[in-house]
């Protein structure tokens, strides 16, 4: 019904995106006959309304971890997750999640892949078909509808997982490390995919990734990670105008900000 | 394409033809008996000669195996559900579970006789216990392998702790249950033997015993032969449901 009327409008895809903040998040892990460990001490920031924020950080410094609060996955051992008004304690219908493994189920088709979220929701009529079809195109994988994903190579997969993610239109998108297991060339491809998709949708994106050059290359806003017990570095906004292309990696701004980045990580001085 | 599934079929069947080939020479350089070693022409004529014997004896031996290996699909995969599933009913019945296995299915025989009769059910019973095993710990090893991703990926999904078992965790333990079952089911025709070898009035492992004690050896190794012909029959079958109920494992491959 409401899917319907978007469908023959110009641009289905749009919805607005979710905005947010995280209060003072902490989050300690027990381990039997040993001191709690600090995960995240104390990170607090404003998610605003259609951005894109990627949590920049080294292995093991919990940004994942921060992901997965943010997603209702985990509860923090303190601090507030709210979103659209609403406290985080568990995954609220209107999120979206890709991880870095695809986690697409073998046995299903590509195409029942795509629409496994509306299989949990009880929604997967017609619409719900015609809308993950016209996702697959849109990634570029019209033909592969039937396939199984071990015919698909990796970028395909996790192409397979952004539309399974974006299917049930949501207002907050969390990916965490989605093009990790990628080769550079298809990452970089994937990322421009990304953004295009992005676009289309008005979604707001957390991103987790530990490259700083695809951390400025995507966001708006880079939170920088410090080791554990993570503490926000740095708070980047990035100014380069969307759309993003290629060809602003080699931008003076680009490689500054990298620096920068590079700085609050201690990679570079 | 067709040559490499023709090289498929032809390895297997060389291989038998040597073992054949050598067995027939054998028999015939050193004039050996046909009480003690009949060639394979011999129990090839005595199938052919005896084929209505051996047809309607296999009957039995069939139902048995297939009824008791349906029986122990039907109790054994749900069983598994629970003990993969609940942590006390694991720790309860696990250890009789391996207890069961534990006991030779052999010496139970007489006893399982004395309950349930000479006729079909006291052989369905043990192709029953015997198929059982099998089946339980490969469902149930199946059912707790599944990617913690995909588990992840239902709860971030809301998936109800239902739609997770039947649409997550049951059809990633698929593989799991097709491998026990193929093991289940040849393992079911051997029970229906030790059952039929301990009393019975019918059944190829009864035809067997009383062509060896009338010293028929060629009849006896014919009843055999027809035992392994419908252990094979009944492995391909299952391997068939499982490649029309899991396409999925021969995309990639082909």
């Amino acid at each position: 019904m409401e899917q319907a009327q978007a469908d023959s409008s110009d641009q289905p895809e749009q919805t607005a995106g979710a905005s947010g903040r995280f209060v003072d998040i902490h989050q300690e892990f027990l381990r039997p006959g040993q001191a709690p460990l600090a995960a995240i001490n104390s990170i607090s920031f404003e998610l605003n309304a259609g951005t894109l924020v990627t949590l920049l950080g080294p292995s093991g410094c919990g940004k994942t971890t921060f992901l997965r609060i943010a997603a209702g996955l985990v509860r923090a051992t303190s601090g507030i997750v709210q979103i659209n008004g609403k406290d985080v304690t568990e995954p609220q219908p209107d999120f979206g999640i890709a991880f870095q493994q695809s986690n697409l189920m073998p046995w299903r088709t590509v195409l029942r892949n795509v629409l496994f979220p509306m299989e949990i929701r009880h929604e997967n009529g017609r619409a719900a078909l015609q809308r993950a079809t016209e996702l697959l195109a849109l990634v570029g994988l019209q033909g592969f509808e039937g396939s199984y994903p071990v015919e698909l190579s990796g970028g395909m997969q996790q192409r397979v997982a952004l539309c399974r993610a974006l299917i049930h239109r949501p207002k907050l998108l969390l990916m965490d490390e989605p093009f990790g297991a990628l080769d550079e060339l298809t990452r970089m491809e994937m990322q421009d995919l990304l953004l295009d998709m992005r676009a289309k949708t008005g979604a707001t994106l957390l991103f987790v990734t530990h490259s700083i050059s695809e951390a400025i290359y995507l966001s708006d806003v880079v939170v920088v990670f410090s080791r554990r017990p993570a503490v926000i570095a740095d708070y980047i906004e990035v100014k380069l105008p969307y759309p993003r292309t290629p060809e602003m990696r080699y931008r003076v701004e680009f490689t500054e900000l990298e620096h920068r980045a590079g700085r609050a990580l201690g990679i570079t001085r | 394409m067709s040559w490499r599934t023709l090289r498929r079929g032809i390895y297997p069947f060389f291989g038998t033809a040597i073992i054949v080939a050598l067995w027939q020479a054998y028999t015939g350089i050193f004039a050996v008996s046909r009480i003690v070693l009949p060639s394979p022409a011999e129990i090839m004529l005595a199938s052919l000669a005896r084929y209505d014997l051996l047809l309607r004896e296999t009957w039995p031996t069939f139902l048995e195996s297939v009824c008791g290996f349906a029986l122990a699909m039907l109790i054994g995969v749900p069983l598994a559900v629970c003990v993969a599933n609940s942590r006390p009913l694991n720790l309860t019945l696990y250890p009789i579970l391996v207890a069961t296995q534990s006991v030779p299915k052999v010496a139970i025989a007489p006893i399982i006789l004395v309950w349930f009769g000479l006729g079909i059910q006291s052989k369905l019973a043990i192709a029953f216990l015997v198929a059982f095993f099998p089946i339980v710990v490969d469902t149930a090893t199946g059912l707790q392998s599944t990617p913690s991703g995909l588990i992840e990926l239902a709860r971030a999904l809301r998936a109800s702790p239902f739609q997770v078992f039947t649409k997550v965790q049951f059809p990633a333990a698929l593989p799991f249950i097709f491998s026990g079952a193929k093991v289940a089911v040849t393992l079911a025709v051997i029970g229906a033997v030790i059952g039929e070898f301990v009393g019975s009035v019918s059944g190829l492992g009864n035809l067997l015993l009383s062509a060896n004690s009338q010293l028929d050896t060629a009849l006896a190794w014919a009843a055999l032969v027809w035992l392994s012909i419908l252990g094979i029959a009944l492995f391909a079958l299952v391997a068939l449901a499982e490649r029309l109920l899991m396409p999925w494992t021969r995309a990639g491959h082909g």
